[in-house]
């Protein structure tokens, strides 16, 4: 797989450190709902760094993708992405990358979907996905994330819980939680698990994306409930996402 | 020689770096990992990217499957950790 220079035809802050970037790649394959990219960043002295960020739009055939940059503090990328990039610049992309962390439409079985923060992304495209091609597939959302200010794509996630269609969202905050609500700021639990996502007779797949600590806890925590491991997909990011 | 326990990412984070070897998508492909025997698809294993390159441990038995490598012009892989990898080649 090689390199290609897409252009960015639109910037959007989804929060205050996170920012949606859409691409359009001339000669773009397409892609599967899950998938991502690398992006890589070229100094004028040579020096590159590249990252892994997941496509957050529905496949679709136009050759234009979205992906979502969450800025970390000490990051060597994504300060670039959220801050300085503007719409017309040039940026280098290779993908789309990944087969097994995919939502296809064919799939007839209920889809468990766990997000950790930004997180979301490659679910937030499956969910996408299964609205443009009208899927009725049952959907259930778990999204843990820090407070209500740092959700991601919020008008959306309401559109989709409104319509009412089978995607159901179950929000877990775990520092700040809006005011009168049920569950005090907390990590996802047992409990949690047992009441918000689909039981493992009804033999879901479970997708969950998230940091590395919130990926193992939220594994163990389906393998527990009785979700077959082989019916749990996941995908790990962190600050360490440079392979090169 | 324990590694870290939280310091990995996975599979899928290597297979942008990966396709540039291998034509197949090599998330999806099964491995045998040659100390314990289980199963896994590359995508469940644990990555360690804190080195000029990367090591792909069994997410089972922590065993070493695969080291990549890339140094100016050169690409090294040593995979005996692996028994086999099966791609999907559709």
């Amino acid at each position: 797989m090689t390199w290609r220079v897409g252009t960015i035809v639109s910037v959007h802050d989804e929060t205050r450190t996170a920012r949606s970037i859409t691409l359009d790649v001339p000669d773009w394959p397409g892609h599967l709902a899950g998938q991502h990219v690398d992006v890589r960043l070229t100094a004028p002295d040579g020096y590159s760094a590249a990252r892994s960020y997941s496509i957050a739009s529905a496949p679709s055939d136009i050759k234009r993708f979205e992906i979502t940059v969450e800025r970390l503090a000490d990051g060597e990328v994504s300060p670039y992405l959220t801050q300085e990039v503007a719409v017309g610049d040039p940026l280098e992309v290779r993908g789309p990358i990944g087969g097994w962390f995919v939502w296809h439409p064919e799939q007839t079985e209920p889809i468990q979907l766990i997000a950790g923060g930004s997180g979301l992304v490659p679910l937030m495209a499956m969910m996408r996905a299964r609205a443009a091609v009208h899927s009725m597939m049952p959907f259930r959302l778990l999204y843990s994330v820090r407070e209500p200010d740092a959700i991601l794509y919020a008008d959306d996630l309401r559109a989709l819980a409104a319509a009412n269609d089978g995607t159901a969202i179950t929000y877990a905050y775990t520092r700040v939680a809006p005011k009168d609500w049920a569950r005090p700021p907390a990590r996802v639990d047992a409990a949690l698990i047992a009441q918000a996502t689909w039981p493992a007779s009804q033999s879901p797949t479970c997708y969950v994306c998230g940091p590395t600590p919130f990926v193992e806890s939220i594994a163990t925590l389906l393998t527990a409930a009785g979700n077959a491991p082989d019916r749990i997909r996941t995908e790990r990011f962190g600050a360490t996402g440079d392979v090169r | 020689m324990n590694p870290p326990t939280d310091d990995y990412l996975d599979g899928n984070a290597a297979a942008g770096e990966l396709s540039t070897i291998f034509a197949f998508d090599i998330t999806a492909a099964e491995g045998q990992c040659a100390a314990c025997g289980s199963m896994k698809r590359f995508a469940e294993a644990h990555v360690y990217t804190q080195s000029p390159g990367f090591v792909a441990r069994c997410a089972q038995c922590d065993a070493v499957l695969l080291r990549y490598v890339r140094t100016g012009e050169r690409v090294m892989i040593e995979a005996r950790g692996l028994s086999f990898l099966v791609f999907d080649a559709t």
